[in-house]
């Protein structure tokens, strides 16, 4: 499985609250809810990961509340992996669950430049920077979270373990 | 080999002898627990719908209630609240819990289903709560909760155990929330990541049932999966006014093996204040006395219970909150409410000027019930003090016990509640 785009950085503890305040979790209206996503911490967020596809993050990434509306909304607005140094432990179930990719890297934060060209070897573990020409390694994800993935997420494999059952 | 709780209660949720730290198990879950989680956008009634699902795996162990923006603030929220309440029709909830009753933590522990030994899931990252009671308790999101409304099972890392041993006298104004926010502090906020705590020491046992689980509710904060008190004699009497299931206390192994060992003794523990915006950023109040403050909030499944209101109330009576102040005072629940009234702890706190409002989450999110303009600057007995989380993202949050709230409420600047004398 391999996932390409380019790095939008971020920095250590970005919490659930940060991606998507409370207040907004009520709203219906995805698009309305998308607008505040990273509201007042990263302008403009839903242009930029529109063109970069990639958020490279620090320490503890997704800490905080259990809101799935988290990977939820950064999956709606574009973003088709996360690579953190670490994650948090809610976070990253969710956002597997829902079919967002996510990989753990120690090298990332510190050799990984706003923008460089990434490509996400997620059955392998690695991550090669195309625009620096470097590869790191990264934690491999166990094959059943690596089959959900393929599968598109934890809903479309409990629909067809359902059936078969 | 022996196992610490976690294990002992993920081993036994599995069908299997033993397990260890690392090991993948599939549990079969006691407890899982719903709030307005349930009805969202996103949220297990929609996922269940477009799934076609048609049956949850057992009506009688699913708890599902409202709390967070109750009564509901906006059309959007009444509509969340009816898709709860026509779920729990359609599915037979037996255990359902309408606005009236209160916060979901305190809710699980004032009604029984919060019990030693058990295993329980909840939508919501402080479900670890719930291991005041030497439950294993865990926050999963809305896709896990489908997954466990539908097989009754959810897969589990058998997690690593960090052992904090607390010892020491608890000085006086102490309170449990000085005990953790100088905890976390230690921690740092991965430090517990993945992992469970297990509580020992001296002054854990002094602890009040209401300490203890502000204490486990803000483990959530270093990341822990679960974090236990092992029951004493102060938890089986909590329990047994509450419910008539047999109590069946899981105690770790002599020989259980710990990741790591951290001993703290808080004798000469000061009252503790988590600066912006970070929980596990505590320093002693003497760093931060005399900030000006625009909003006092005492609430939230942190800090809303029968001791919290207590203390609030002395500190309060014959004086005033400060004319530059909104103190806004929350119980946790209708339980915690009635109490408080019969024992005399609202005139007080009615007469000094505080804002007491039916028991909801409300400003600890930033939900509603009092968020914060541009600029503002709250101390809160809550458990999170990120950016914007309770409002504005240019206000700020300092967490501390409800003792130190209430004192900075009266002066107006953050207060070492040390200094006003109690009558």
């Amino acid at each position: 499985m391999l996932q390409s785009g380019r790095a939008l950085r971020m920095g250590d503890n970005i919490d659930t609250d940060v991606i998507i305040p409370g207040r907004y979790l009520i709203l219906r209206d995805l698009d309305e809810a998308g607008k505040h996503v990273f509201e007042g911490v990263v302008s403009d967020f839903s242009n930029k990961i529109k063109s970069a596809g990639i958020i490279v993050g620090g320490k503890n990434f997704g800490c905080g509340s259990s809101r799935e509306a988290a990977p939820m909304m950064l999956k709606y607005l574009g973003t088709r992996a996360v690579v953190a140094e670490s994650f948090a432990r809610i976070f990253f179930r969710n956002s597997i669950n829902l079919g967002l990719p996510l990989l753990e890297c120690k090298d990332v934060s510190s050799k990984v430049e706003d923008g460089d060209e990434l490509e996400l070897d997620l059955g392998n573990g690695v991550i090669r920077n195309l625009t620096s020409g470097e590869a790191y390694k990264a934690t491999k994800l166990p094959a059943f979270l690596l089959e959900m993935l393929k599968e598109g997420g934890a809903m479309k494999m409990l629909k067809k373990q359902s059936r078969e059952s | 080999m022996g196992m610490t709780i976690a294990e002992k209660i993920l081993a036994s949720h599995s069908g299997v002898k033993e397990v260890t730290a690392g090991e993948i198990v599939n549990a079969s879950v006691d407890l899982a627990f719903v709030h307005e989680m349930l009805g969202m956008p996103g949220g297990t009634a929609e996922l269940f719908r477009k799934a076609g699902l048609r049956r949850v795996w057992d009506p009688s162990k699913i708890v599902a209630l409202l709390d967070h923006w109750t009564p509901p603030s906006t059309i959007d929220v009444a509509e969340i609240h009816l898709t709860c309440r026509n779920f729990v029709k359609e599915h037979g909830i037996k255990n359902w819990y309408d606005m009236k009753e209160g916060i979901c933590h305190q809710i699980l522990s004032e009604k029984g289903h919060a019990l030693p030994g058990e295993l329980i899931v909840g939508s919501d990252s402080h479900t670890i709560t719930s291991g005041a009671f030497g439950a294993f308790a865990s926050g999963i999101g809305s896709t896990d909760m489908t997954i466990v409304f539908t097989t009754g099972k959810l897969w589990f890392k058998v997690p690593e155990t960090i052992k904090l041993t607390i010892d020491g006298k608890i000085p006086p104004y102490i309170m449990g929330k000085d005990i953790i926010l100088h905890i976390l502090g230690e921690m740092g906020a991965e430090g517990a990541n993945y992992k469970s705590i297990e509580f020992y020491g001296e002054a854990i046992r002094q602890t009040s049932i209401d300490s203890r689980m502000t204490m486990t509710n803000m483990c959530a904060e270093v990341g822990a999966k679960t974090a236990i008190i092992p029951p004493d004699q102060k938890t089986l009497d909590y329990l047994m006014e509450r419910t008539n299931k047999a109590l069946k206390p899981i105690l770790a192994s002599e020989d259980a093996q710990y990741t790591e060992q951290i001993c703290l003794n808080i004798d000469r523990l000061e009252p503790q204040v988590a600066i912006p915006p970070s929980p596990c950023s505590a320093t002693s109040i003497s760093q931060v006395e005399g900030k000006p403050i625009d909003v006092a909030f005492i609430g939230s499944c942190t800090n809303g219970r029968l001791e919290d209101m207590m203390v609030t109330s002395r500190i309060l009576k014959g004086r005033n909150v400060a004319d530059s102040v909104r103190l806004i005072v929350i119980p946790a629940s209708r339980e915690v409410a009635v109490n408080s009234l019969k024992m005399g702890y609202l005139e007080p706190i009615l007469e000094a000027g505080g804002i007491i409002e039916g028991s909801t989450c409300g400003p600890c999110m930033g939900g509603h019930m009092g968020v914060l303009a541009s600029g503002e600057t709250a101390i809160s007995t809550a458990n999170r003090n990120f950016i914007g989380r309770m409002g504005h993202q240019t206000s700020k949050i300092y967490l501390a016990s409800p003792a130190t709230v209430a004192a900075s409420a009266v002066t107006g600047k953050i207060t070492d509640p040390r200094k006003m004398v109690v009558n």
